[in-house]
């Protein structure tokens, strides 16, 4: 038997382990496969679901579809070459991925980041983080039928992307953070744009609140629905609002503040009992604390350099190419071969939309790491997906895919 | 992270509890870290589990080609309450790569455990359902490993299922 025809073979004997046999005359148990190319499953994500009749007894997530080598590409390339890789893992929180890469080798490097590019790191992070709860709750809505949400949503998301290409010349994967700082520092007007938008943002959430919180079909389709308790969710790893949602305040901008998070004023929101309201609830009350913290980075924006002054790490300035032998040397060097990186390994943990985004990096002394590894906490977060569905309605198996909120590039990687 | 004292201590009552099992301690770069015998990962964790440290925040692997034993196995443990981390490494050689699976403290080092069993070829003792994660099922090797080629891979289609590349494998 041929190697392709054996694969399809056993691809199509995927046995369903937890099956209960002996139904009886009458009952069975269906296996169904959803996806992997279907709208609700926010990406390329495939679940085999055992059903009885309308309620789902298991579901197994099969993951892989949009695996790309990510990690192994970020060995062969050197370490600020590896920014733009590891920004296309999640596509819908790329500053965090790039900031939990460059806080990883800082840490491996020593390197102290100057207070104006921390307090312009923590503005674009949670422009993002606006950005990605826009995404899910547009996706979300549109799931459970509201498809005009999806358009108000992505209204705003417009907003926050031609910010993004004032400050960095691209609407995503924008590569604006650098081992050491910011590529450059924000244009003029940028911080008037920021400020309409952050006006404007929590009457925004309000009208999102006004046409989704009165819905009747929305609320019993969320309410008390795929409730998952708090110990469980900590047993799968969970992070993130998934886990907030179930009433444990942890998020890493309180509890281990990074990049000046200790600076600004802001409110962790909780659910309380842990259904697919609490968890829509928690990311509806985030876009308004985020907006908070956007201000006042803007208001309290220190002045001073937007990376560090070390140019064995950071490029010399456009201008100084021009007079000076040394700042030519340095930058020949760094577009070459890149900086080395003292030898170490490294874990560092930040809070990204779905959670704890962490990025192992160790190197070897080169000018290549020797492995990037990021916990993507959609990866871990699926896997809560099947204890929160068992025993529910297949219809409250997308609802609840919507609230878990996996984005299936920071999945398979 | 326990600072280099805090980790002395945490090691020396590791070592009381739990003889030979701890080969080295580490603080560097903010980071503790305990490299322990692949044998005792399940007590040592399970020990730490009853120390605070009741949360796995990350498993993950790394190739340490060419130095031996070349596969590394690191739990990045999290004390939520002391919001205190430590990071646990097992090594196991690629000759004989097994270790015990963690499943049965944390249910979430479930997909973790295959992806590290997919991409270094670590067999984890007592895992469900140890099969790939990401890539096919059918895939020869384990790519992350340090001397994994990277490129010139023949690509699986449909098309060239009749013909070339996989007819006759």
């Amino acid at each position: 038997m041929s190697a392709v025809s054996d694969y399809r073979r056993r691809e199509e004997s995927v046995t369903m382990s937890s099956e209960s046999a002996g139904m009886g005359e009458t009952h069975e148990l269906l296996t169904l496969n959803i996806g992997p190319h279907h709208p609700a499953t926010h990406g390329v994500l495939r679940l085999i679901a055992t059903l009885e009749g309308e309620v789902v007894r298991d579901i197994k997530p099969i993951i892989g579809y949009v695996h790309t080598g990510i990690e192994k590409t970020a060995e062969q390339k050197p370490y600020w070459k590896v920014i733009p890789v590891v920004e296309r893992m999640d596509y819908l929180s790329y500053y965090f991925n790039a900031m939990a890469y460059c806080g990883a080798v800082e840490t491996l490097l020593g390197i102290e980041v100057p207070p104006r590019a921390q307090y312009l790191r923590v503005l674009h992070l949670e422009l993002n983080r606006i950005m990605s709860h826009l995404v899910w709750l547009g996706t979300s809505a549109l799931d459970l039928g509201a498809m005009s949400m999806f358009w108000y949503c992505f209204r705003e998301r417009e907003t926050i992307l031609d910010l993004f290409e004032m400050s960095s010349g691209q609407r995503m994967h924008t590569r604006y953070f650098q081992v050491g700082g910011v590529i450059e520092d924000i244009p003029v007007g940028f911080a008037q744009k920021v400020r309409q938008f952050i006006d404007a943002m929590p009457s925004r959430a309000d009208q999102y609140a006004d046409l989704l919180e009165k819905n009747e079909i929305l609320l019993s389709r969320l309410r008390d629905t795929c409730v998952l308790d708090e110990q469980t969710l900590l047993g799968l790893g969970v992070t993130g609002p998934l886990l907030r949602a179930a009433g444990n305040p942890w998020d890493l901008r309180k509890a281990a503040p990074y990049s000046s998070y200790d600076h600004f004023d802001f409110k962790i929101p909780v659910g309380t009992v842990g259904d697919n309201y609490d968890r829509f609830r928690v990311r509806h009350a985030e876009l308004y604390e985020s907006t908070k913290i956007i201000g006042q980075a803007l208001d309290g924006l220190p002045e001073g350099p937007h990376i560090v002054a070390d140019r064995k790490v950071a490029l010399p300035p456009r201008h100084e190419l021009a007079t000076s032998m040394e700042a030519l040397i340095h930058h020949f060097k760094l577009v070459t071969e890149g900086f080395r990186v003292p030898e170490g390994e490294c874990y560092y943990p930040i809070e990204c939309p779905r959670g704890e985004l962490g990025c192992f990096v160790r190197s070897d002394g080169s000018a290549k790491p020797a492995r990037v590894h990021m916990r993507d906490p959609s990866f871990i977060n699926l896997q809560a997906a099947a204890p929160m569905v068992k025993d529910a309605y297949i219809a409250d198996l997308i609802a609840t895919l919507a609230m878990v909120d996996p984005v299936l590039g920071g999945v398979d990687r | 992270m326990p600072d280099a004292s805090g980790l002395d201590a945490l090691v020396e009552q590791l070592d009381e509890v739990h003889a030979g099992s701890v080969l080295a301690a580490s603080h560097a770069n903010g980071r503790a870290e305990i490299q322990i015998a692949p044998a005792s990962n399940v007590a040592v964790l399970q020990w730490l589990y009853g120390q605070g440290y009741s949360f796995l925040a990350s498993l993950h692997g790394l190739d340490y080609y060419p130095h031996e034993p070349r596969l590394g196995v690191i739990y990045e443990l999290l004390d939520m309450k002391q919001v205190d981390r430590v990071s646990v490494k097992a090594r196991v050689t690629t000759d004989e790569p097994r270790i015990a699976s963690v499943v049965g403290i944390w249910p979430g080092a479930d997909f973790p455990e295959r992806e590290l069993y997919d991409m270094f070829g670590v067999q984890f003792d007592g895992h469900p359902d140890l099969r790939r994660i990401l890539m096919p099922e059918d895939y020869e090797g384990h790519p992350q490993r340090r001397d994994f080629p990277v490129g010139g891979e023949p690509v699986l289609f449909t098309h060239n299922e009749r013909d070339g590349y996989g007819a006759d494998r």
